[in-house]
């Protein structure tokens, strides 16, 4: 098999595997309290120039898949039992860890909520930054840090020069989001993962830091999967969606098609909760009940003690993917209701 | 920084001026009749009585009396024994002798220490961490002395890999059982300190982020998570080194070592009031200024301190 390195989607010639492709992921967490099943089969691909969201309330699984992508679950407590991850075809979870880190940074990046807490706070993020290329590269400790500056300012850092050997404390939220942002950027990765990035940042800087995203995926032809549990940003930067719940993709749609017929409750109760301009004053339509413990998933759809359209099946039995469209499925029996449902 | 390490430096001096009041106080106003004794069986003669009296200005008030004493304290003068020894040849013989011996046991108590806390800490629960955990137990819950002894019955007499008493100069290979027990307890914290610094900051978030950058496990660790892990470790071990030299009297009385533990304990026996004040206030001296040391290392270990 040949893997072209690189390629938009349309040049990709027929055959050729998608960038990232997870396939039946299963990951639990074995505590003391008991074993957490947190992912359980979960499947999704991405192409390069690609940006899929994932969304779900929080609890649902989606850190913990992007976790296992990178390759920094906790383990223990955390294990993959089941599935494959595969870039460009090749299976990461087969790979020794000594081969499989050098992926990270080099072909696959992520970044993370609370950019405070995960920048270390006793270097200079220019040490930061530049440790990816001292590591992966071999530079000097000179010349990364050349690289870090020039990246600082890629990523729009006012006065990045002066600013190079401040620590993160010394920046305000929005710019420490830039510099992970900029350190996650350095080596040109492939794929890049987003967890929640705007989730602890003012408003104003929130669109900010998703424009940013978005330009540098353009630029880079980076597939961008974009975690996040606000399906209002989702529709001006995703081009498909995957809904999570209690560690499994209830629906998977372009994303024009997510908001145009929701093929599952759960993604139409979500829907149902985004603030609309046209609602303003009214309660927002919240998802009753809460989602259930990962120690105990209730048997049939795991989302049945919530779900208006719940029948005696929904208990019993686990309902598959259905097709509902050109790459759109919905775990749900009763999906055509869904669907109609919305028509009306 | 420079004008923070100034104010606390001024500020010493207070603390260094009560602690000389307090220290000569206590010794002068002890009750009991000084001469008592000084002169072997007979009673002391009149004229030394006189010659002493004048000396040590034994006629003035207390008060007057610590203000001529402050007076050639601060002309460099540390005054003299009963004997008319000064007491600023036997700190000069003393102090260099303690002083080597505490930075071997401190050097001793951080290298063991946080290596030992390293490995624990990497592995908690496992086979390393457990002796680890039981070991310090075992040291921190006997006294030094006993502690002192075993070291120089096993490891001196019974298989003679250290000599047993620190010959005259004391030559840094003879303090290293000394220093070995002297620091024995420190040990036992810093590896415990270190072990739950480590494995609290290992699970921090950064090292996340270190792990997702692809940096190698050893820099992970080695870099990202020890450096932070550092900071109350380095902090604990600078505050000590004061107590290491003031606490290094049970130590060298064991190894037999001629330091400020023995001086200070004959001059307290002889009532020799003017070595006693020498040199407490010179300890207290060294524990400030590592206090100080301390404040400035933490701060450039830690970039979100920052003094003004
Ligand atoms: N380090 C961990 N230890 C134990 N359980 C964990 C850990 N990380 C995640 N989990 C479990 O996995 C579940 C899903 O977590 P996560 O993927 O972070 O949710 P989210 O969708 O909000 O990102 C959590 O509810 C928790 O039960
Ligand atoms: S399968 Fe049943 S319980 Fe599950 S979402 Fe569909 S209707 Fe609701
Ligand atoms: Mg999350």
């Amino acid at each position: 098999m040949t893997l072209t390195e690189t390629g938009s989607p349309a040049a990709v010639p027929a055959g050729t595997p998608p960038l990232l492709e997870v396939d039946n992921l299963h990951v639990e967490f074995r505590t003391r309290e008991g074993v957490a099943k947190a992912v359980n089969g979960v499947s999704y691909a991405i192409n390069a120039g690609e940006t899929l969201a994932v969304l779900g309330e929080s609890g649902s699984g989606k850190s913990v898949t992007a976790q296992a992508i990178m390759g920094i679950l906790d383990t223990p407590p955390g294990f993959v039992t089941k599935g494959s991850i595969r870039y460009q075809g090749d299976d990461l979870l087969q790979m020794p860890e000594g081969v499989r880190r050098t992926y990270r940074g080099e072909h696959l990046a992520m970044i993370f909520q609370d950019a405070l807490s995960s920048l270390n706070p006793v270097f200079s993020v220019g040490y930061q930054i530049a440790e990816m290329f001292r590591v992966h590269r071999g530079m000097s400790r000179s010349d990364g840090m050349k690289k870090a500056l020039e990246l600082m300012e890629l990523v729009n850092i006012p006065a990045a020069r002066e600013r190079v050997k401040d620590y993160p404390h010394q920046f305000s939220g929005g710019m420490r989001q830039r510099i992970m942002i900029a350190m996650a950027i350095a080596l040109d990765p492939e794929v890049l993962i987003a967890d929640e990035p705007t989730t602890a940042l003012d408003v104003t800087v929130q669109a900010q830091i998703m424009a940013l995203l978005k330009e540098l995926q353009r630029e880079r032809d980076m597939g961008l999967i974009l975690i996040t549990h606000d399906l209002g940003v989702v529709a001006d930067v995703a081009d498909k969606i995957a809904v999570m719940y209690a560690g499994r993709i209830v629906e998977r749609a372009p994303v024009y098609d997510i908001y145009a017929r929701p093929a599952h409750p759960y993604t139409e109760g979500l829907l149902a909760s985004i603030p609309r301009v046209d609602m303003k004053g009214q309660e927002l339509f919240a998802i009753k009940g809460i989602p259930p413990s990962l120690m105990r998933i209730p048997p049939g759809c795991p989302f049945n003690p919530r779900c208006g359209y719940a029948r005696d099946i929904c208990r019993e039995q686990d309902p598959p993917n259905y097709p509902v469209g050109d790459a759109h499925d919905s775990a749900c029996h009763f999906w055509e209701e869904v669907v109609d449902g919305t028509r009306r | 920084m420079g004008r923070y390490a100034l104010r606390r430096l001024l500020q010493m001096i207070p603390v260094l001026l009560g602690s000389t009041f307090l220290i000569y106080v206590m010794v002068w106003a002890l009750p009991g009749d000084p001469f008592a004794g000084r002169c072997g069986q007979r009673p002391c003669t009149d004229a030394y009585i006189a010659a002493q009296t004048a000396k040590f200005n034994l006629d003035d008030p207390l008060i007057v009396r610590y203000f001529k004493y402050l007076g050639n304290l601060l002309q460099g003068d540390l005054g003299q024994t009963f004997a008319g020894q000064n007491v600023s040849d036997l700190v000069a013989r003393a102090y260099p002798t303690t002083l080597k011996l505490a930075l071997v046991a401190l050097t001793i108590e951080a290298v063991v220490g946080l290596g030992a806390g390293v490995l624990a800490g990497l592995r908690r629960g496992g086979y390393f961490d457990n002796f680890v955990l039981v070991s310090t137990l075992f040291v921190i819950s006997l006294p030094v002395f006993v502690i002192g002894f075993m070291l120089q019955y096993g490891l001196g007499i019974r298989w003679g890999v250290f000599p047993v008493t620190v010959s005259a100069g004391a030559p840094f290979a003879d303090l290293i059982l000394p220093g070995l027990v002297l620091g024995s307890l420190s040990l036992a914290y810093v590896a415990r300190l270190m072990r739950s610094s480590l494995a609290e900051n290992i699970r921090a978030d950064y090292i996340r982020t270190a792990i997702a950058k692809g940096l190698p496990r050893r820099r992970v660790v080695g870099v990202h998570a020890v450096r932070n892990s550092l900071i109350p470790v380095i902090t604990f071990i600078g505050a000590d080194f004061g107590t290491l030299m003031g606490g290094a009297i049970i130590t060298e009385g064991i190894f037999n070592i001629n330091g400020v533990g023995g001086l200070v304990y004959r001059s307290i026996r002889l009532r020799e009031g003017a070595t006693v004040i020498a040199v407490v206030t010179l300890l207290v001296l060294v524990f400030l200024l590592m206090n100080l040391i301390v404040d400035l290392l933490y701060a450039v270990l830690d970039p979100r301190i920052r003094y003004e």
